[in-house]
């Protein structure tokens, strides 16, 4: 029933759904009230959020700091595009690594489902161009690390 | 179906990563990356690949060397034909990727489940 589905549309996007308990009104909260954020948006085990600033209105923007014991630390920000309350979010966001990513275009839509909600999250990957810039940044780090922080990448 | 979009991401992420510098330079040159996209659709000989880059085999051939090299494409045997395809440890890496990135929104929902019914209470709590 809560089982999180995720595959690939076209040659672009990644579509995930996943079902909840609780109505869309507070899905939707928890999705855009900083102190919940904090709460469960953390990947991995080992990472927390000591950073959460969410302005969630129309242009707004955010910014989440994870940071692990070992692992170190690193940060997206994003602006947000569309604000439906308890409906729809539509965000665009980078990674720093330090050096930006190129950005990622995400839409999420909480639809009553029942007692529930039915969660549908759509992400854009960058284009082949722009990842090609990526060659240019520099990353560091071992494979693992660079995972973890493509972890982020929602 | 996957995609050479998340091919090349993956190629870009394990390129800087293991500092291989010779995947990193071959899909430096949009011509190489070209021929991924079109690998990724399926196997093609030099022929077949020469056809919609208006180039000349040799070139065509050149290209397809780095690329071996690098290790992002292998070829096959097929009585006179030689056809290309994408390299297999590639492709491991974009189900990688899916995988940890599903394995991490797991894990996130999973959380988000708690702090849903934690929030539940709470409301509850207040009306009494």
């Amino acid at each position: 029933m809560n089982k999180l589905t995720l595959k690939t549309e076209g040659d672009t996007h990644i579509l995930v759904t996943r079902n909840f308990a609780a109505p869309p009104e507070a899905v939707y909260r928890a999705h855009t009230d900083p102190k919940l954020i904090q709460q469960w948006l953390l990947g991995p085990e080992g990472w927390s959020m000591p950073v959460c600033i969410c302005e969630a209105r129309p242009g707004g923007k955010f910014r989440y700091e994870w940071t692990h014991p070992k692992k170190g630390s690193f940060y997206i920000t994003g602006e947000f595009l569309e604000l439906v309350p308890s409906s729809k979010i539509v965000h665009v966001e980078r990674m720093h690594l330090p050096d930006p990513t190129p950005e990622n275009h995400v839409e999420t839509r909480f639809d009553r489902d029942g007692s529930g909600t039915r969660m549908t999250m759509r992400m854009t990957l960058p284009d082949s161009k722009t990842r090609a810039a990526m060659l240019a940044t520099g990353m560091e780090g071992g494979m693992e690390d660079s995972y973890a922080r493509l972890d982020r990448m929602i | 179906m996957l995609t050479i979009r998340v091919y090349l991401y993956n190629i870009l992420l394990m390129s800087s990563a293991l500092k291989l510098d010779a995947a990193f330079s071959a899909i430096a040159d949009p011509t190489r990356r070209a021929i991924l996209a079109r690998l990724a659709q399926g196997e093609a000989t030099v022929t077949e690949l020469a056809k919609p880059f208006e180039m000349t085999q040799p070139a065509i051939s050149q290209h397809l060397r780095i690329l071996e090299a690098a290790g992002l494409i292998a070829r096959r045997v097929d009585g006179s034909r030689r056809p290309r395809r994408l390299a297999k440890e590639g492709i491991e890496g974009i189900d990688k990727w899916l995988a940890m990135l599903r394995k991490a929104l797991e894990k996130n929902y999973n959380r988000l489940d708690l702090v849903l019914t934690a929030m539940e209470a709470s409301t509850k709590g207040e009306k009494r």
